[in-house]
């Protein structure tokens, strides 16, 4: 399991890495749903196989399916690639890239100063959390993955109001989706000034 | 898992999410941008994966079920932005949606 973490972690950063360095838009977004393949192996090798199934199936499924086929109707072609590679000068990306390293190290820093383990605790959970720190300590496999059953209890008890709110979120984004995404009709451009 | 291995997963979660915002900051296409911020959001997902492993609840994994909802309805208002400012300027360069008046 642990080797599982560390190969599908490494082809995530890869991947990711790929993806913002492509100019092929097409060719970012394949790298794109193997990084979420990946991410989804490391979902599963956390004891989250429920969160991994809903990666693969909305994430890579869905998601990437939409962007492909806007990718598609756009239609940029070589001139868009040869556009995307001038801009991908070394003078653009080298600022950004040092700000991202930066709060990366800085964050990383931050964590290992023990940043993670002085973070404070609620002190109901308190002693449950440190019992399963020190048997996950002892053994490799201690903590039992999170079963769907356990987060669907959650999902419809405490949070269900986080639900319906999910899904007033998501009626917004289809009519928002739907008004945008209608044909343009050209007089209503010139109507509207 | 033990606890370096969670350790580990922190440090994927920021490494992921820095390699978004340098790619969201560099890229000036429309498309490469919208993809930068999939990247983050997913890496705040893999976050709250870790800390519903990390504490053992199943708290994370309704946390990143929201957070799939929340990318869902904002990749297809993106996208549908992004054909509506192509369809118009026939362009996905983000310095063309400098004139959203006209």
């Amino acid at each position: 399991m642990i080797g599982l973490f560390y190969l599908s972690g490494a082809v995530a950063v890869i991947a990711t890495v790929l993806v913002v360095t492509r100019s092929n838009a097409v060719h970012a977004l394949l790298y794109l749903i193997v990084s979420l393949l990946a991410v989804a192996l490391v979902f599963y090798a956390l004891g989250a196989p429920f969160a991994a199934a809903l990666e693969v199936i909305i994430y890579a499924g869905a998601i990437m399916v939409l962007f492909v086929f806007v990718v598609m109707m756009l239609n940029l072609g070589h001139e868009a690639a040869g556009q995307e590679r001038r801009w991908l000068h070394p003078s653009v990306w080298i600022g950004p890239a040092l700000l991202s390293a930066l709060l990366a190290a800085e964050l990383l820093y931050l964590m290992a100063s023990g940043g993670m383990h002085a973070a404070p605790l609620v002190a109901s959970t308190s002693g449950r959390s440190a019992a399963a720190l020190g048997t996950s300590s002892s053994t490799a496999t201690a903590q039992p993955p999170i079963e769907p059953k356990q987060v669907g209890l959650a999902l419809y008890g405490p949070y269900l109001l986080a639900v319906e709110l999910g899904s007033m979120l998501l009626l917004a984004g289809l009519v928002g989706a739907y008004h945008l995404g209608r044909e343009l009709p050209e007089r209503h451009i010139g109507a509207g000034r | 898992m033990g606890s370096a291995a969670l350790t580990q997963a922190w440090v994927l979660t920021i490494v992921l999410f820095a390699i978004g915002l340098a790619g969201l900051l560099a890229r000036r296409n429309l498309v490469f941008m919208l993809m930068s911020v999939e990247i983050m959001l997913n890496a705040a997902g893999l976050a709250f994966i870790t800390a519903g492993a990390r504490w053992a609840q199943a708290d994370g994994q309704v946390m990143f079920i929201l957070i799939l909802t929340l990318a869902a309805s904002e990749v297809a208002v993106g996208l549908a932005l992004i054909l509506h400012l192509f369809s118009a300027s026939s362009s996905v360069d983000a310095d063309s949606a400098r004139a959203l008046r006209d």
